[in-house]
């Protein structure tokens, strides 16, 4: 069965170039705002949206989508909310992708058949959960492609030949390399070990690959896209945010707009991509 | 939730993939997962080394003096029996402590960190880091590192690091790094937030020293391999000293792993009575508390699955306790299990009751013992004095209470 994810891949792929993938956090700083940041999104150039389930504890996020959680949860955000923009956002938009990104506990207390029941009626294409390694596959990986949502998974330099295998199994989608080890908005790593890193996973599969974890401006997308199938942002979306609001957390700018103005550079960005590479 | 069946015992967990019934597990970022897999994979190579064994024990006997000394408390136990004789019942129990403060160190931190510093150099590791709460085990941690030769990094939060001020100089004094942690209430649980981080970026070279029986497998059940010899030791020492098994045991439970190495060796004793004392803190109604199985659900955080305290959309609440060793909002894999299995009961003690032992037992004994401790003592002094005076209670004396005079000094409107 083909998904969202896997049609709007199969058209970039038809034009020849990578995928911008876009992270956002639900809830940030309010329910409002960030249901217009979503909006905007594929409007200025995303062509696949990853929305940020705040948690209490994101052991693998850097301080800006720390703070970018705990924004989103001192405003009210749960899991339902959630789920309930991205049904918002689907009733205006059927095409654009939209993968859920956070950690596993809301969803093990949702209840794993319930949030994929929810899930599917909110129009989710797909579901990145940072601390299910496939070692814990039966808890919400196998249930995921059943009912079929893709199950995207993180790769990571310490993923060697011999793990790899292991890790692609259940895997559908895409896949996520990250850049580096470390947590989220690091510095990007040496784009010639990327781009290394990329060809070893194509090796393994059919797949397309992205790749996230530090990428900041339009010339990392673009240097970063000739190679992978797709670039992920996540950090600077985030900061994009918190730059615009004051020390008590009100707006000083529009954060919809101060978004769109980025992602309209990324798109840039991963629309010169392959005609860098064509050089 | 399924109670799980009564199994034929209760120490053969965890299962190959780190699970306790639905507990434990290795719920982490991928980028850990192949470090956790060489830490399993080291484990077990050492587990049954007898070499590994020797070079443990000589550092057990030799420099954190093992075995403690299971010390009969003659003056709680008198205090006790008069209490008893006050309320007409004429009972009182004899009261053991199992003195694991007068480890080098001043806890049972020591033993966990020996076992983890000698298989750290197994590995080939270059650096050491450590969270830590009430700072016992960020000073056996840096207390290790230093003896080894190892850099060390220790993450406290920054409220601990208020509360336990001695104890952070005693670290830096050992060449330790203390990085407070601000994010949460500035507490354990924020630490570890920040240790993995620290893990997840610095893969190559670190060495994670976790300090209780939780996270991700195989720590589990590593530290309480090392944290075992409490309840080794103790039981050998009770049917020496008294020709029998003790009737009930108690410890303080945070992550749990004082409270596990008394138990494991205990759990198929089945006449045994094994209790597991959890921070009350100001009373379960509130959320000022760190009583997760008395009042949390079942969830997953720090890389294990087990009871969490948390609000209904699985948010991990931050707690509270007078005891930095016991805010936690989570708990060891293995006691959730023991608690769902019904094999231990656990019981929460609030702050005062904890703070009113802790005199106690610094009045009639002539032991001030640290405030974790002091909550399993204040279950015993609830429960003594209605049990027959043939029985006996062993009470895990798992630190000493220098590092807490301050806080104490504080609660009792007095300066120091």
């Amino acid at each position: 069965m083909t998904t969202r994810i896997d049609r709007r891949m199969a058209k970039l792929k038809a034009e020849g170039r990578p995928a911008l993938v876009t992270y956002f956090m639900s809830g940030d700083p309010d329910y409002g705002t960030a249901l217009s940041i979503m909006k905007a999104l594929p409007k200025a150039g995303a062509d696949i949206i990853e929305m940020g389930m705040p948690f209490s504890d994101p052991m693998a996020d850097g301080p800006a989508i720390q703070a970018a959680g705990l924004r989103a949860l001192k405003g009210g955000q749960t899991l339902v909310k959630t789920l309930k923009m991205a049904s918002e956002f689907r009733a205006a938009d059927n095409e654009t992708p939209i993968v859920l990104m956070g950690y596993y506990n809301p969803i093990y207390i949702h209840g794993v058949d319930r949030f994929l029941r929810d899930a599917l009626a909110s129009g989710i294409d797909g579901l990145i959960v940072v601390d299910l390694p496939p070692e814990m596959d039966e808890e919400l990986c196998i249930p995921a492609l059943k009912a079929g949502i893709n199950f995207i998974r993180l790769a990571t330099p310490t993923t060697d030949d011999k793990r790899l295998p292991k890790v692609l199994q259940n895997t559908s989608g895409f896949v996520y390399y990250v850049s580096m080890t470390g947590i989220t908005g690091s510095a990007l790593a040496d784009t010639g070990k990327v781009a290394a890193a990329v060809t070893r996973i194509k090796g393994h599969t059919d797949l397309p690959v992205c790749v996230g974890f530090g990428v900041k401006t339009a010339e990392q997308a673009r240097i970063i896209g000739a190679s992978a199938d797709g670039v992920v942002v996540g950090t600077a979306i985030v900061n994009a945010v918190a730059n615009v609001l004051g020390p008590k957390g009100e707006k000083t700018a529009d954060p919809a707009e101060a978004v769109a103005t980025l992602v309209s550079g990324l798109s840039q960005g991963v629309r010169a991509a392959r005609l860098a590479a064509a050089e | 939730m399924n109670k799980p069946a009564i199994p034929n015992s209760f120490r053969t967990g965890p299962d190959e993939q780190g699970m306790f019934g639905i507990f434990g597990g290795r719920f982490v970022a991928e980028t850990l997962m192949p470090l956790i897999l060489d830490l399993e994979r080291h484990w077990n190579e050492v587990k049954d080394d007898p070499d590994f064994k020797a070079e443990l024990t000589d550092l057990s006997t030799h420099y954190a003096g093992r075995p403690s000394k299971l010390y009969f408390a003659e003056g709680l136990t008198r205090h006790l029996r008069e209490v008893s004789s006050t309320k007409g019942l004429g009972g009182g129990a004899k009261v053991y402590f199992k003195r694991e403060d007068l480890n080098h160190t001043g806890s049972h931190k020591i033993n966990n960190c020996l076992g983890q510093i000698l298989l750290a150099k197994r590995m080939g590791k270059k650096r050491i880091i450590a969270e830590t709460g009430a700072g016992q085990h960020g000073v056996a941690s840096a207390t290790v590192a230093a003896r080894f030769g190892f850099p060390c990094v220790v993450y406290m939060g920054a409220t601990d690091v208020a509360r336990q001020s001695p104890n952070v100089f005693r670290m830096k004094l050992l060449g330790a790094e203390v990085r407070p942690v601000t994010a949460g209430h500035g507490t354990l649980k924020d630490a570890m937030n920040e240790a993995l981080r620290d893990w997840v970026t610095n893969v190559e070279d670190t060495y994670y020293l976790i300090g209780t029986a939780a996270g991700p497998h195989p720590y589990p059940e590593l530290v309480r391999d090392f944290q075992s010899v409490i309840g080794t030791e103790a039981r050998a020492q009770i049917l020496e000293q008294e020709g029998r098994l003790p009737d009930t045991i108690i410890a303080a439970v945070g992550g749990g792993s004082n409270a596990i190495g008394l138990f494991h060796p205990f759990l198929d004793d089945r006449s045994v009575k094994i209790i597991g004392i959890e921070a009350g803190g100001r009373g379960l109604d509130g959320i000022e508390h760190c009583a997760s199985m008395s009042a949390g659900a079942p969830g997953v955080l720090h890389g294990n699955r087990t009871y969490l305290l948390q609000n209904a959309d699985g948010q991990i609440m931050d707690g509270h306790s007078i005891s930095a060793g016991l805010d936690y909002p989570g708990v060891g894999p293995e006691h959730s299990w023991l608690r769902d299995s019904g094999r231990v009961d656990y019981v929460p003690i609030l702050d005062d009751e904890a703070l009113e032992a802790f005199q106690l037992t610094t009045r009639v004994e002539g032991i001030i013992p640290a405030l974790e401790s002091a909550h399993a003592i204040a279950h015993a002094i609830k429960i003594v004095p209605a049990m027959d005076k043939d029985q006996i209670v062993i009470v895990n004396l798992s630190g000493r209470g220098d590092k807490d005079v301050h806080t104490v000094a504080n609660m009792l409107g007095m300066e120091i």
